[in-house]
């Protein structure tokens, strides 16, 4: 059964909580703006997908996560790292490729993974995420720690074999899983309103015997509390859940992707959705937040950032030598 | 009675276009899907974008959406399609965006579509053709930059090849289009749209068969075999060596499956030498056949051992290492020379 979330304000949380909140969203933006200034100078290798728009899934999510749990990401993934608690600045090497990225190097934006923080990594393949998952969740089930297991894939990974056999599995052996899928309108140029066969991702999770939900991602809130239910319900063996989260990424699949599949949706969804306007504006309207703490906040995060390109840019790359290091645990 | 006067007014004024080896795919398969409307174009982004590297540009438009179908995301899908329609008839072409997205459909390629024809003990033919996109030097990770074909090489049932300039790709993916067989068609990315090799591709001419290697430059000193976008670097590496008076042949073996090797073991017979050149890892690859092959029937012709040119047998690099991961011209003259001081 689908059901549509109300955008009620959710009363669980503090001013710490809703700060922290703010704060994890702003990274992402101002993560994400840099990069894509950044990419077009021509200095950051390979390819680049940026998340901002979306920065309310991962951070309404990750919210409810702690140490037990473990999240899969998407080639989109720069937020859920965030999220997650991956150091920022050790991201930002990682994207341009060096030495003191969270993978030495060798990972590059579409493969940041950081075990140590529960982040299986980003992932190059579109659905090879969920199957990891499935893994994860029944390690925390059999080993009886509480965790759970959360995939992130996109509405292009919604209809991957992969993804579908994960929802089965994880239904089939009742295990503490999310799988969220983020519906932004389009993998990479194709149009999800075609290439899914229902009408909301949403509604498939009733063939796998699970409940399915509808929120809207501009809404932080609706994220959390969807989540919340998700993951208390996944905590205590209640099984898996299917959330579906809609909105619109703010750049193109890729930094250059030329955008000729899609009209004007973008800059009505900054203007009127954005999920950070729409934060700050409810919090200060029912005294919850200062207003000051949070521009105090966006102060901090545009430093870090700063500090972050800087120090990736200054870093060392990687060697010839880096090479044949790292393939076999003993050869 | 006069000999007949030859009319130039019924000809087109030329069938000779100057194309790059992107244009000439997409000419190639133009072609044929208006030599054969059983042909028929999909994949992910192949109708309305024209594919991400463009090579399916303006066929949709052209051929309509029965014809060039746009698919969901999802390779196993995508193959399995495919399989389907050639059972029923149809010659599909699928296109897999990079070369490390064709793992998810790797079961129906491995397990449906090699094995059919075998399984029906030859009642079904399964003329699909997948073409990939493959290799590295364009700034990407794994997944974007690798050269698996030899996995595929490795599967009876399949048949595997590489073209490697403008005049191959637009013939040789006709000719795989016409094959009744499965072909993987691997096309060398970096140089879709790469100016130097532009070349003239006379559209009206007689063309090499499919399954064939071919002698690119003749020498004598040693003998150098690649395929796809390692031929341009033998090549250039070639001219290098003429430079200090080295003559080397460059073969491009064009089919990797089945290998057309006598070209290469009448050329080792004469030269005693052998550099293969491939951006794969070397372990158990085509290199690895051919070394094998080669020194089972030139044994007694050899100077020095076979070697390999190859990637690195670890997983493709990030871009900062891409330069010391790809063979270049310095590692082919350096095998040169190592073969040479035996």
């Amino acid at each position: 059964m689908t059901d549509t979330l109300s955008t009620a304000v959710s009363h669980e949380l503090d001013e710490n909580a809703l700060l922290e909140a703010y704060r994890t969203m702003r990274t992402i933006r101002a993560f994400e703006e840099r990069l894509h200034d950044e990419f077009a100078t021509g200095e950051i290798p390979g390819f680049v997908h940026l998340y901002a728009g979306e920065e309310a899934s991962a951070t309404g999510v990750c919210a409810h996560l702690d140490g037990r749990d473990s999240i899969a990401s998407t080639h989109r993934g720069h937020g859920h790292c965030i999220a997650k608690g991956v150091d920022v600045k050790a991201m930002m090497a990682e994207i341009y490729g060096k030495k003191t990225g969270s993978c030495h190097g060798k990972g590059g934006s579409m493969h940041i993974a950081d075990l140590s923080k529960g982040m299986l990594g980003a992932n190059g393949i579109v659905g090879g995420g969920p199957p990891l998952i499935c893994g994860t969740a029944l390690a925390a089930k059999q080993r009886g720690t509480g965790g759970v297991g959360v995939a992130f894939f996109g509405d292009g990974a919604s209809n991957q074999g992969t993804t579908l056999e994960s929802l089965n599995l994880a239904s089939v052996w009742n295990l503490p899983a999310i799988f969220v899928a983020e519906n932004n309108g389009y993998a990479e140029a194709t149009s999800s309103s075609w290439s899914v066969a229902a009408d909301n991702i949403a509604d498939r999770a009733a063939g796998f015997g699970m409940p399915g939900v509808i929120v809207d991602g501009f809404d932080f809130f609706a994220v959390h509390e969807a989540a919340g239910e998700a993951v208390q319900r996944a905590r205590e063996g209640g099984g898996p859940t299917l959330i579906e989260v809609k909105f619109t990424r703010y750049f193109g699949h890729f930094e250059g992707d030329q955008q000729t599949y899609r009209a004007k949706e973008v800059a009505e969804a900054r203007a009127k959705l954005d999920c950070l306007k729409r934060f700050r504006a409810r919090v200060t309207e029912t005294g919850q937040v200062d207003a000051a703490r949070l521009d105090a906040i966006d102060t901090q995060v545009a430093d870090l950032i700063d500090a972050a390109v800087e120090e990736a840019k200054a870093a060392p790359k990687p060697t010839a030598a880096d090479l044949e290091t790292d393939v076999y645990v003993s050869y | 009675m006069a000999a007949p006067v030859r009319s130039t007014a019924d000809q087109p004024t030329s069938s000779v276009q100057n194309l790059t080896i992107g244009k000439a795919l997409n000419l190639g398969l133009r072609a044929a899907m208006e030599a054969d409307d059983k042909v028929l174009v999909l994949g992910e982004d192949v109708g309305k974008l024209g594919g991400v590297f463009r090579i399916t540009d303006g066929l949709q438009k052209d051929f309509g959406e029965q014809r060039v179908l746009d698919t969901p995301l999802a390779e196993s899908g995508i193959i399995g399609t495919a399989v389907g329609l050639a059972v029923r008839g149809f010659r599909p072409v699928c296109e897999i965006q990079f070369e490390g997205f064709i793992f998810p459909g790797f079961d129906q390629i491995s397990s449906q579509l090699a094995k059919l024809h075998y399984r029906t003990q030859g009642g079904i033919k399964v003329p699909v053709v997948i073409r990939v996109p493959y290799g590295g030097g364009i700034g990407a990770v794994e997944h974007h930059s690798e050269s698996p074909e030899s996995l595929f090489a490795h599967i009876a049932g399949l048949k595997v090849v590489s073209c490697a300039n403008p005049v191959d790709a637009y013939w040789m993916i006709q000719q795989a289009i016409r094959c009744d067989d499965p072909v993987l068609f691997f096309e060398p990315k970096r140089l879709y749209h790469s100016g130097a090799l532009k070349a003239p591709v006379d559209t009206a001419a007689e063309p090499d068969p499919l399954f064939a290697s071919r002698t690119v430059r003749q020498g004598s000193t040693a003998t150098l075999v690649a395929y796809g976008p390692s031929v341009k670097v033998c090549l250039d590496a070639a001219t290098a060596a003429a430079e200090d008076d080295l003559s080397l042949e460059v073969i491009d073996l064009r089919t990797l499956s089945p290998l057309d090797l006598e070209p290469v073991f009448e050329s080792v017979r004469r030269t005693g030498r052998l550099i293969t050149v491939s951006e794969a890892p070397s372990e158990s690859s085509i290199t690895s056949e051919i070394a094998a092959r080669v020194q089972q029937e030139c044994f007694y012709s050899l100077e020095s051992p076979v070697l390999r040119v190859t990637g690195f047998d670890t997983p493709y690099p990030p871009s900062k290492l891409e330069e010391h991961y790809l063979p270049d011209l310095d590692r082919v003259l350096h095998a040169v020379d190592r073969a040479l001081a035996w």
